[in-house]
């Protein structure tokens, strides 16, 4: 297996927003031994960061405030990858509880709505991925499946890497300097989704 | 495009398959985990695992167990059974379920929902529904099981759910369950479309052509069966071939 940068740790943050033990155990199943930490240093440090989150915006940014994670993601220099409500934090706002979030992506996020109330919100289950860029899809091909849960969506934008069709086109997966943020559940999404992270932990520098 | 899930479901006492039966591949069909696996490799969209045990020690045989299937399982699934508490479901959702479903303690209280769907969030609160449709034509709600009958219509009682917080329904017909001879397509239906979250059809799948019908006329968003594929009956890999081949939309 490729190895990660010597000493570097992949840091999951710890904060009120489950599925932390779901994305553990996934980078558990490609080799890596994951650290989850709220500690900044720690974080700061860390040769490669996860933002997780399944949850609710404005409380997962109230606590994120309160603990100055915010600022600090801000600044992190490492890659980072946002997954579903952590992509979602990463964007400068979320119609969800009309919450300020933290900015690196400039994609709008808003409340799917059914067109001809048919649609189900959320939409859950799994949906295809195509138009893929930069190497955290290598190896991934268009129309592959990963599987989302999510009422909320990223508009299509500059740093859309990734698109899904759910009553229209959405941004699946977003990128920015050292910012990658996927809305669906890698850690869910059987080989898709294990290649993503293996993609993210042991090809993205 | 999202596509129509398949799910097959597992019961589980002790820790156990209950229906444990002779799979060729696997050391162990009577290993959730192993038999879960297997699922997983074969294309099933989700898991379903229904905690029968009735013991004082369940809650940590469970809890256990869920925490080995988070381990080795790499798609999404809901642990049911019994459960009754914010507590028991906090237990489960950090031992990695991704998904709880409640059913007679949610009737009983059905403020329970509203607290898990404020807790945790609507995404992993399953409401799971037995349904029996009597003489007079309606379909009333069941609990224990299926042993004790409720005025309630299951319309109601779904619509109430949603309301307060369930993400997902997992309809059971009484009347279909075990006999194979179909999913119940009207009330599937009219769930479906009255409702704004998701509708799991169980109960009745028999033949792949069932399916097709619960999809295509029940307008089902996902399809649960346990025996046929515990027995080998129908294969996942060529259900889903099946349903593409009849215009569904299935992740292959």
């Amino acid at each position: 297996m490729a190895s990660l940068e010597q000493n570097k740790e992949v840091v999951i943050i710890k904060y009120n927003a489950g599925n932390i033990q779901s994305v553990w155990y996934a980078l558990e199943r490609i080799g890596v031994n994951a650290v989850v930490s709220d500690d900044h240093d720690r974080i700061r440090n860390a040769g490669k960061v996860i933002f997780p989150g399944v949850g609710e915006a404005s409380s997962a940014m109230h606590y994120l405030r309160e603990r100055e994670i915010d600022k600090l993601i801000l600044q992190l220099k490492q890659p980072v990858l946002g997954i579903c409500l952590g992509m979602q934090l990463l964007c400068a706002h979320t119609a969800e509880n009309d919450t300020a979030c933290i900015g690196i992506f400039d994609e709008q996020v808003r409340l799917f709505k059914p067109s001809d109330g048919k649609e189900k919100v959320p939409q859950i289950g799994w949906n295809t991925l195509y138009d893929l860029k930069t190497p955290l899809f290598e190896g991934i091909d268009n129309g592959a499946y990963v599987y989302s849960v999510h009422s909320y969506y990223a508009d299509l934008g500059t740093h859309t890497i990734a698109t899904s069709n759910y009553i229209h086109p959405y941004s699946a997966a977003l990128w920015k300097d050292n910012f990658y943020g996927v809305q669906f559940h890698p850690e869910k999404s059987a080989e898709t989704g294990e290649r993503l992270l293996k993609n993210f932990i042991f090809t993205i520098k | 495009m999202l596509t129509k899930r398949i799910i097959p479901c597992l019961d589980i006492r002790d820790g156990r398959t209950v229906k444990g039966v002779n799979f060729e591949n696997i050391r162990d069909a009577g290993d959730p985990v192993e038999l879960g696996a297997l699922y997983a490799s074969q294309g099933a969209d989700e898991l379903v695992f229904l905690d029968i045990t009735a013991t004082n020690e369940k809650r940590k045989t469970l809890s256990e167990l869920v925490n080995r299937i988070a381990r080795h399982i790499n798609i999404p699934f809901t642990v049911g059974g019994g459960i009754g508490s914010i507590e028991d479901v906090n237990v489960l959702l950090q031992n990695g379920a991704d998904k709880i479903s409640v059913n007679t303690a949610a009737f009983r209280n059905p403020q329970l929902v509203s607290d898990l769907a404020g807790e945790f969030g609507s995404q992993c609160v399953v409401l799971a529904i037995d349904a029996r449709q009597e003489d007079d034509g309606e379909w009333y709600v069941y609990l224990n099981g299926g042993r004790i009958k409720t005025d309630t219509r299951c319309e109601d009682w779904a619509r109430q759910g949603v309301d307060r917080g369930a993400g997902e329904i997992l309809l059971t017909s009484m009347n279909h369950d075990g006999a194979k001879s179909g999913f119940a397509l009207d009330i599937t239906r009219r769930l479906a479309d009255a409702l704004s979250v998701p509708v799991i059809a169980s109960g009745g799948g028999g033949t792949m052509r069932h399916f097709v019908d619960v999809f295509n006329e029940g307008h089902a968003d996902a399809a649960l069966a346990a025996s046929i594929f515990h027995f080998k009956e129908i294969g996942i890999p060529e259900l889903k071939r099946y349903l593409q081949e009849n215009q569904i939309a299935v992740r292959i």
